[in-house]
């Protein structure tokens, strides 16, 4: 059993908490996973570890409420216990040498970029966020993310907070203002991942994405996760999450994770803005 | 005087058309006559070939004459002095390739039903039996074992009798490996895998779960860290397959593992459960062994019409010849001599049917397989909506990619010394599917034995 040390809203759909798991805090890297478990009754749901303590023995997750599983989560408090959480799974993200980096972020996604900035600042490389949120209601972990960056960019679809447009219009403009990026990581909704994957491409800029499939076991054991990538069959649970966002078939994996729509329809009454303006595109 | 009927006393099952619509167990079970009765067949051979056919040579004529005599206490004793898992066991062994192949009684007639007495003592024995655990004293070594499958408990169990105290390390919520997660309800009720857990609990053996190994802690961790003597790995094979055809990232297109894991595991059919499977109305399982077998059988439990798509001809099937029976009474259709080549799209990303090549057999292949070549122009499609790939599954890379010095042959099994099960770094033991590939739960639970009695040998002049 599993306790929850801390919860806090970060806002109205998202939530953040501290789970006790001492073994996993002792491993955990930016970019790997875990897979919860609420009971005897509940499903397996991947989440990636937003952070880490590893004196005080902590994972930190935080999550949208989506569909059942999360919904029921974020019902829970302080000092309740969850079933099963188990990692870290995944591999870590691969830094490789970079020296100046832009960290891509879209609604919730911006927590678990949070961590991928966060890990780049603290080796000393040069770190622009570009922190996307439908409008202002929305906007998390602003403190942080200026911490741990060297620029932030907040943008809002509607204009209400931060600059108004896609965190692609403003990547796009910084690139072409003669930012010279080793790399971009982007981390959020499918479309919004691929959306910068092309914006990059013409550019040859190097694109990590940490892509989000429907998974069961986390170890490899199924290939419900799997993803093509480079035209090979790809694991994401035990090759991923992180994949070179010039290689991976985004259409693919937006429908694959479709399947299960019609099983938690009732859970779907928010749908961002890229969301949307990816399914026009595609179709 | 024995009993010299040329048949076994018939096991009672459901009928086909009821069961086909539950996950409750098909095969009944021998009532106290039965078992009698069937046991009086046992001619009690001097030379006993069935206790060879058997990888954990069970002392089969003593313990059906103690069945014969009406002595199920005695004959659970003589079982578990060398099977752990005996009403696993007695389920699910392929007792046809085994003990009953050798069976005296098999030349005219049918062998002794050695799998349904076995199944009847254990399941005697649980319900009626005073378990005294006797929990061992302790020796002060400690040992890791890596899965919780058949060969990881054989291996835990032994070891515990020998006074280790013993570690099982399991990756996912609950122990059990493939007999939780594969082996279906119906074939396999999970109370009963619990209660062989249980049992192994009772003497002492600890089960930590939601521990991959590889990840959240290394095996040279375990051993520089933990302290444990020596450690076992059983972690199976559990990497899917795939055929690398057009198609197979369609929406409906699963792995049976991940078909079967969703039913079985996750108790995706019940209402109350939380895990979501989609009701496919016609469903193509790709495959002839017993994973392919379940998998069928799961589906039209689900309320699907399903085919069995397998590229050679019944007479090749690896699936039980029990299973294979009771697919065909629960009416699945079987497409034999037939190859999938393509999986076809509806517009919307959601599998349209399957497109298939008729096979006929050739020349025998270097295994003695005659293996299949396709006709040409012989293209026809499957209408289905549901796929499922069941051809076969491959050891996780996870540990030998984080483990330095265990060395695998190219299929990715972990190479042992076969008379040791020693792996190729001292102190590291390996056995079941993670070293001989997908095989059966009796050979895993025989290498478990295997690796205790080796891991014994090692450690108590150490």
């Amino acid at each position: 059993m599993f306790k929850i040390v801390t919860k806090r809203e970060l806002n109205d759909a998202v939530t953040l908490m501290e789970i006790d798991a001492p073994f996993i805090a002792k491993k955990a890297k930016a970019g790997q996973f875990i897979i919860f478990r609420l009971d005897k009754l509940g499903e397996r749901v991947p989440l990636t570890i937003a952070d880490y303590d590893r004196e005080k023995g902590t994972v930190t997750i935080i999550f949208q409420k989506v569909g059942l599983s999360t919904k029921m989560l974020a019902e829970m408090n302080e000092g309740d216990y969850i079933s099963d959480f188990v990692g870290p799974l995944g591999m870590p993200t691969d830094y490789e040498d970079f020296k100046k980096v832009a960290v891509v972020g879209g609604g919730v996604g911006n927590a678990i970029a949070y961590p991928q900035a966060k890990a780049l600042h603290n080796m000393g490389v040069e770190v622009d966020i570009i922190a996307g949120f439908r409008n202002k209601d929305i906007v998390i972990l602003e403190d942080e993310m200026k911490k741990a960056s060297t620029n932030l960019y907040i943008t809002t679809d509607d204009g209400s907070y931060g600059e108004k447009g896609f965190v692609t219009d403003k990547l796009k403009s910084l690139i072409d203002a003669g930012n010279k990026y080793d790399a971009v990581i982007a981390i959020g909704p499918v479309p919004m991942m691929k959306f910068v994957s092309l914006t990059t491409k013409p550019y040859g800029i190097k694109t990590l994405v940490s892509l989000n499939p429907i998974m069961i076991d986390g170890t490899g054991m199924c290939g419900g996760c799997r993803v093509t990538v480079g035209g090979e069959i790809k694991f994401a649970c035990v090759d991923g999450p992180d994949f070179d966002g010039h290689l991976v078939d985004f259409d693919e994996l937006m429908n694959r994770n479709s399947i299960y729509r019609t099983c938690e329809a009732e859970a779907s009454e928010h749908m961002c803005t890229m969301n949307r303006l990816g399914k026009e595109l595609i179709k | 005087m024995p009993n010299m009927s040329l048949e076994k006393v018939k096991m009672p099952e459901q009928a086909p058309d009821i069961r086909n619509k539950n996950f409750d167990e098909v095969a009944i079970g021998y009532t106290e006559e039965m078992a009698i009765e069937e046991a009086q067949r046992c001619l009690n051979c001097k030379h006993k070939p069935c206790v060879n056919g058997c990888p954990v040579n069970v002392r089969i004529p003593e313990f059906i004459e103690k069945v014969a005599e009406g002595n199920f206490s005695e004959a659970y004793k003589v079982i578990t002095t060398t099977n752990a898992l005996p009403a696993v066991c007695g389920r699910v062994c392929p007792q046809e390739s085994q003990c009953e192949s050798k069976c005296v009684r098999g030349i005219k007639g049918e062998p002794v039903g050695i799998g349904r007495l076995e199944r009847f003592v254990a399941d005697w024995y649980m319900k009626n039996g005073k378990d005294e655990v006797v929990k061992p004293e302790l020796n002060g070594k400690k040992v890791a074992v890596i899965g919780s499958g058949p060969s990881g408990l054989a291996c835990a169990g032994d070891l515990a009798k020998l006074g280790y105290d013993v570690t099982i390390f399991e990756a996912i919520h609950t122990a059990g490996g493939v007999l939780v997660y594969g082996i279906p309800e119906f074939r396999l009720p999970k109370a009963i895998v619990q209660k062989e857990i249980d049992k192994l609990s009772e003497m002492g053996v600890k089960v930590m779960t939601n521990m991959v190994i590889g990840k959240v802690l290394s095996i040279d961790e375990l051993v520089d860290d933990m302290g444990f003597d020596a450690v076992f790995i059983g972690s199976g094979a559990g990497l899917p397959s795939f055929m690398g055809i057009e198609g197979e990232a369609l929406v409906g297109v699963y792995s049976a593992n991940e078909y079967l894991t969703r039913i079985n595991l996750m108790k995706a059919y019940l209402d109350e459960y939380d895990t979501p499977i989609n009701k496919s109305k016609a469903i193509a399982i790709v495959g002839g062994g017993n994973v392919a077998m379940d998998a069928a059988r799961c589906a039209k439990r689900l309320g699907a019409e399903v085919y069995i798509i397998y590229r050679r001809s019944e007479e090749e099937m690896p699936a039980r010849l029990e299973e294979i029976h009771h697919a065909k009474e629960e009416g699945i259709k079987f497409k034999l001599l037939t190859n999938p080549i393509r999986i076809l799209d509806d517009g919307n990303g959601k599998v349209a049917g399957i497109e298939c090549l008729e096979m006929e057999l050739g020349e025998p292949d270097a295994s003695g397989r005659r293996s299949p070549v396709a006709k040409e122009d012989s293209n026809f499609v499957i209408d289905v909506d549901s796929v499922v790939m069941s051809i076969g599954t491959s050891p996780n890379p996870l540990i030998r990619r984080t483990t330095k010095g265990l060395e695998t042959n190219r299929r990715g099994c972990l190479i042992v010394n076969e008379d040791t099960m020693q792996t190729t770094r001292e102190g590291i033991y390996a056995g079941g599917d993670a070293v001989t590939g997908a095989a059966t739960v009796i050979l895993a639970m025989g290498a478990g034995k295997k690796g205790a009695e080796s891991i014994h040998e090692y450690l108590k002049n150490k």
